[in-house]
């Protein structure tokens, strides 16, 4: 290739001379061990990078600095020198009692937000004495079935000084709605609270499947939360548009990307169709990305999601508002990537993880714990994980100076390619009618899964090498750490709280409130206040999501 | 020789209870396509009767569970045994995700063929299907 390649520039040039005179002669002599070198996601990355791959780049289009468009090294102008990330493990198990315990201790050894996990019956919007639900309450998250769960879940932790993130996403304007009451309880002022709610259903029926209504009511029920939360907890982020669940089910890096921010830009199109206002509500707006592997790769993502938003609220939506260009994200650390060999080795997947998601700029993260591809974290797990950040906030010194890899040859390179990466997919799905009509056609799901599939066959032909697993593997490994066990005595102990809240509340009021609901739905309202009225009834979760079924129907995924 | 005639094995990929992790059911379902046999996916939250009643309506070999959430100990047994119920005593059952150490002897005394932890190579699982599937008359 070189020889027949046009020389244009000195760079070209000087490249072109080590490449025949240092390069090649040691070529011939020492061969590389590979014929291709490529990154976790299975891109190709080159031996060197020189100005010659940064060429086309501006620095004040394309880099620029901190806190100003377009925000490729950061939305803060100070980086983390004026305030680090917010360390937030997310957290959840058993029963209310026992999760609020963890919470305690938490915020106790210096956590600085909460991030509440709930099991798969809340999850699907069944309560914990649904047939449902048997098998499954309090074994992957805090089982929450009503307001009375919520009151025991927040007991001591005042929700107007603690930031709270929840992972719900199907019946979410529900847990909002229970959330906002305790608050209420507590004497917390709505328009002081802050936190964020998961509430990203366009990646459920493209990757995390827990699904209820079909796709377009669905998003209807975001749309409402996004109204509402404008006008009455306007601190709060009513979406993390979320690619975490999108390269856990296979995804590559550049999937990831593109499908978050196309899901980011299928809310701020349905929200302007609902008559909202641009600027009020993409500011609160919030992103949450994973961190695996492949480090460069990661940090390259997180600086192009940055361009790419800022971008595109600009040029697509026609923003000049500084809150509304910035992209605001949460990291976690690739929960896919644990293994269950060798599992003390996680620890160090998960420290450098989490160096990606710092060296990216992230705003929030959460450090898996070593024994997450057992079992839910033990305490002595979870706590190791929170010190890996404050060791590399408070040890490493990379947080002394903002994006220090900006200038990079490589990562600008690769910041480069993520954002034409994530481009060719946005035409993809614009072409097709949006991320609705895409997911309603099966795409970004078909393209996940053949990625899966594609990684999977690397790592069985050692391609791609997992320590412990398939390269370096102990035979007869004498096992184990120690693990969480849940019991099934959780179910026993949610259903008689149930059983009581439902005997001691006005059944009338409930039956009203439930009325109401429908009726908002049917008329197409904004079905928050009613759902807030039947929440502080004490309706239960599963009564509220039933009566939403009955209007709006359930999803059924298409074959794929 | 191989006889052309010779049946594929047939093998019903099952996702029960409510957890939606389907990454690794699908994969599993297309390397077995891969490897030659005949694979049926049952889609998400089945409960064990629907799956009971999918092995028996399309005749498979085996049954590969796939369960991510913990609610194994609840979910396979009560597969094993419906599926003994409608006569489908050589019907293996295949268990694959988080299990954990203690929680396998006991699977396997009540009637789960192999459990499949996270890192098994799928050749693995195309081995042991090949060598367990009983040969049919």
């Amino acid at each position: 290739m070189s020889e027949t390649k046009e020389i244009n520039s000195p760079i070209d040039e000087a490249v072109d001379r080590w490449t025949h005179e240092t390069l090649e002669p040691t070529l011939r002599k020492h061969p590389e061990t590979k014929k291709r070198f490529e990154s976790v996601s299975l891109e190709e990355v080159d031996r060197l990078y020189t100005p010659a791959d940064v060429a086309q780049l501006d620095f004040s289009d394309d880099i620029s600095f901190p806190g100003e468009f377009p925000y490729t090294r950061g939305i803060h102008p100070t980086g983390y020198r004026g305030k680090l990330w917010t360390m937030r493990q997310f957290a959840g198990f058993s029963t209310p009692e026992e999760t609020n315990a963890r919470f305690k201790y938490l915020l106790k050894q210096g956590q600085t937000g909460l991030s509440v996990a709930y099991d798969l019956p809340t999850l699907m919007g069944y309560d914990a004495d649904s047939l449902l639900s048997e098998g499954e309450v309090g074994k992957c998250g805090v089982a929450v079935s009503s307001l009375a769960d919520m009151e025991v879940l927040f007991d001591e932790i005042p929700l107007e000084h603690v930031t709270v993130s929840q992972t719900i996403n199907a019946p979410a304007s529900v847990l909002l709605a229970m959330y906002l009451v305790v608050a209420e309880k507590q004497g917390a002022d709505w328009k002081k609270i802050s936190g964020t709610l998961q509430n990203d259903i366009l990646k459920e029926y493209i990757a995390q499947k827990e699904w209820i209504y079909p796709i377009r009511p669905a998003m209807k029920l975001v749309i409402d939360t996004f109204e509402f939360c404008t006008e009455q907890v306007p601190r709060y982020n009513p979406v993390s548009v979320s690619g975490y669940h999108i390269r856990e089910a296979g995804a590559t890096a550049i999937q990831e990307l593109a499908f978050t921010l196309r899901d980011g830009l299928e809310y701020v199109d349905w929200g302007l169709k609902a008559g909202l206002d641009l600027d009020r509500f993409v500011p609160r707006m919030s992103f949450f990305f994973n961190a695996h592997n492949d480090f460069f790769e990661e940090v390259a993502k997180y600086r192009a999601a940055r361009r790419i938003w800022a971008r595109e609220m600009r040029d697509r939506f026609g923003s000049t508002n500084e809150r509304t260009l910035k992209l605001r994200f949460h990291t976690q650390t690739a929960g896919v990537s644990l293994t269950v060999q060798q599992p003390l080795n996680n620890i160090v997947r998960v420290a450098i993880q989490a160096l990606a998601g710092v060296l990216g700029g992230t705003q929030s993260l959460h450090t898996d714990a070593y024994d997450e591809a057992l079992s839910l974290p033990t305490d002595r797990a979870a706590l190791i994980a929170l010190r890996t950040q404050q060791i590399i906030a408070e040890e490493t010194g990379v947080v002394n100076t903002i994006d220090p890899l900006g200038g990079s040859y490589f990562v600008e390179a690769l910041t480069e390619k993520m954002e034409a990466g994530a481009r060719d997919y946005f035409r993809k799905i614009d072409g097709m009618g949006g991320m609705v009509a895409a997911i309603e056609k099966g795409f970004p799901q078909r393209e996940i899964q053949d990625s899966a599939y594609q990684y999977q066959k690397a790592v069985e032909r050692g391609d791609q090498v997992i320590v412990g697993v398939n390269k370096y593997a102990i035979d007869n490994e004498e096992n184990q750490v120690p693990t969480l066990v849940i019991d099934e005595s959780v179910r026993e102990h949610q259903v008689e709280r149930l059983e009581r809240t439902r005997a001691s509340r006005d059944a009338g009021a409930v039956a009203n409130s439930l009325e109401k609901l429908k009726q908002a739905a049917q008329k197409q309202e904004n079905t928050m206040p009613a759902t807030i009225e039947a929440v502080r009834a004490y309706a239960t979760l599963g009564e509220i999501c039933s009566a939403l079924r009955d209007v709006y129907g359930i999803y059924e995924e298409p074959a794929f | 020789m191989e006889n052309m005639n010779e049946r594929k094995i047939r093998v019903l990929v099952a996702k029960p209870g409510l957890d939606g992790h389907d990454r690794g059911a699908k994969v599993i379902a297309r390397a077995l396509r891969d490897a030659g046999m005949e694979v049926i996916y049952t889609g998400l939250r089945q409960t064990p009767e629907m799956i009971a009643a999918a092995a028996l309506q399309e005749d498979v070999d085996a049954v590969g569970v796939s369960i991510l959430s913990g609610a194994h100990n609840t979910l396979c047994p009560r597969i094993v045994q419906l599926l003994h119920d409608q006569g489908m005593n050589d019907c293996l059952v295949l268990l694959g995700g988080i299990v954990p150490q203690e929680d396998i002897a006991k699977l396997k005394s009540q009637g789960v063929a192999e459990i499949f932890l996270p890192g098994t190579s799928t050749e693995n699982i195309v081995k042991f299907l090949r060598e367990n599937v009983k040969p049919r008359e």
